[in-house]
């Protein structure tokens, strides 16, 4: 049971890291990128959301659209518990611990668009995942979001320094740069587990 | 130009919606591994467009303002689950050929954000022409990745071979490293027209703030009083 989990997370986070290869979360990989310090708190504020929300979706699943023959509506079921629960997250931040709420609070409502939230919850399902195996795949998926954004904003960092031909400015050169990250993500793929 | 026929030329050309306003890259990236998935993406979209916008653009004055994200949230969904259920019935090729992206298609940020910064603000046809203009560039977009990608990473096109066998084909272009180095060539092709004729506006994505972009950048309440 230990080893398989642990297989999970590692599958999740680097083998099929979620936004290098799976493409879910783009929009966010991209857009909140600039800088690292920033990242990172964009980054535990995912880890956070995808790990409860994969929980409450699979229980949700399991408990109660499965008894009631009701599996076809998971996507609306399951981006409405999305959209309830960073609101849930949010308000509790802003009552019990201000500080958090000042340092993530305001990436929670980017969180309910980004596709890998629902994407994390919607692929448990297909695998037939239970409870423990769903929260697991959701917190490595959201440790391989967190490490690629922030690998990231580290190289754009540097590239704010360069001198960048003027149309590769912006958004080509970005793009570029995570189409260098995918190459070396693809190694992982090798791995014989 | 009527202002129908120029909502099309605007969703088409002027803010095309993946490469100009650079939304819904997820599907953009993921599914265009060939032309024909590209282009059933691409449809896919476009009718869940038309018919959210139609149907928020006729309920902006019931739904009310605080909670209009919940409600556009449930419209959505609940058109992509007939979008869903239909492609399992009758095109279970391309269903199982785009996966997981076609639930997905609730999360993508062309649907909310023509909501948000259009649909609820006009009256239905207009709403209507919008929702055909971006699906139509959406899945234009998508389709002529898709055709790039197809062309150079398995020699096809629409699924029939065109380059000879004695040349290879560059595999990297239909794995994940191909679709965002496409993209960034497209992109950067695109500025460097711009800049030859001198126009300004190079091409800027939205910063992760999807429900709230429209061309004229981010309008998210949550970064204006704390910039991220």
């Amino acid at each position: 049971m230990n080893t398989s989990l642990l297989l999970i997370i590692i599958t999740t986070a680097l083998v099929n890291n979620v936004v290098l290869s799976q493409f879910l979360g783009i929009c966010s990989f991209l857009g909140v990128s600039k800088q690292i310090k920033t990242s990172l708190s964009l980054g535990v504020a995912v880890i956070f959301v995808i790990t409860l929300s994969s929980g409450v979706a699979s229980l949700l699943y399991d408990f109660l659209l499965v008894p009631l023959h009701l599996e076809y509506l998971e996507t609306i079921v399951f981006i409405l518990v999305i959209a309830a629960l960073v609101q849930i997250v949010e308000m509790f931040l802003k009552k019990t611990s201000p500080a958090i709420y000042n340092a993530l609070g305001i990436y929670l409502p980017l969180i309910t668009t980004n596709c890998a939230v629902l994407g994390v919850a919607l692929t448990n399902v297909q695998d037939g995942y239970n409870f423990i195996q769903s929260v697991t795949a959701g917190f490595g998926t959201a440790v391989g979001y967190t490490i690629s954004i922030v690998l990231l904003a580290g190289i754009r960092e540097r590239i704010d320094e360069a001198s960048v031909p003027l149309p590769f400015r912006g958004a080509p050169v970005v793009l570029l740069s995570a189409a260098l990250m995918s190459i070396a993500f693809m190694g992982f793929a090798g791995l014989s587990l | 130009m009527n202002k129908y026929a120029e909502r099309i030329y605007n969703g088409v050309v002027k803010e095309n919606p993946s490469l100009i306003l650079m939304l819904g890259m997820c599907p953009t990236l993921a599914v265009t591994t060939s032309a024909v998935n590209g282009i059933g993406m691409g449809l896919s979209t476009l009718a869940v467009l038309i018919f959210s916008n139609l149907i928020i653009s006729f309920m902006r004055k019931i739904i009310p303002d605080q909670v209009r994200l919940p409600a556009y949230i449930v419209i959505v969904a609940s058109l992509v689950t007939v979008v869903d259920l239909l492609l399992q019935a009758y095109a279970p090729d391309l269903y199982a050929a785009l996966g997981i992206y076609i639930p997905l298609i609730v999360v993508n940020c062309i649907i909310l954000g023509r909501a948000e910064a259009y649909a609820n603000k006009v009256e239905p046809g207009l709403a209507l022409f919008d929702g055909l203009g971006m699906g139509l560039g959406f899945t234009i977009a998508l389709t002529l990745i898709g055709m790039i990608r197809e062309l150079l990473g398995s020699g096809k096109l629409f699924g029939f071979s065109i380059l000879p066998d004695s040349v290879s084909p560059i595999a990297i272009f239909v794995k994940a490293p191909g679709a965002f180095l496409v993209i960034a060539l497209i992109i950067a092709v695109m500025n460097a027209l711009h800049i030859k004729n001198n126009s300004a506006d190079l091409v800027k994505g939205c910063d992760g703030c999807c429900n709230h972009c429209s061309k004229s950048g981010c309008q998210n309440e949550y970064k204006e009083d704390k910039p991220v």
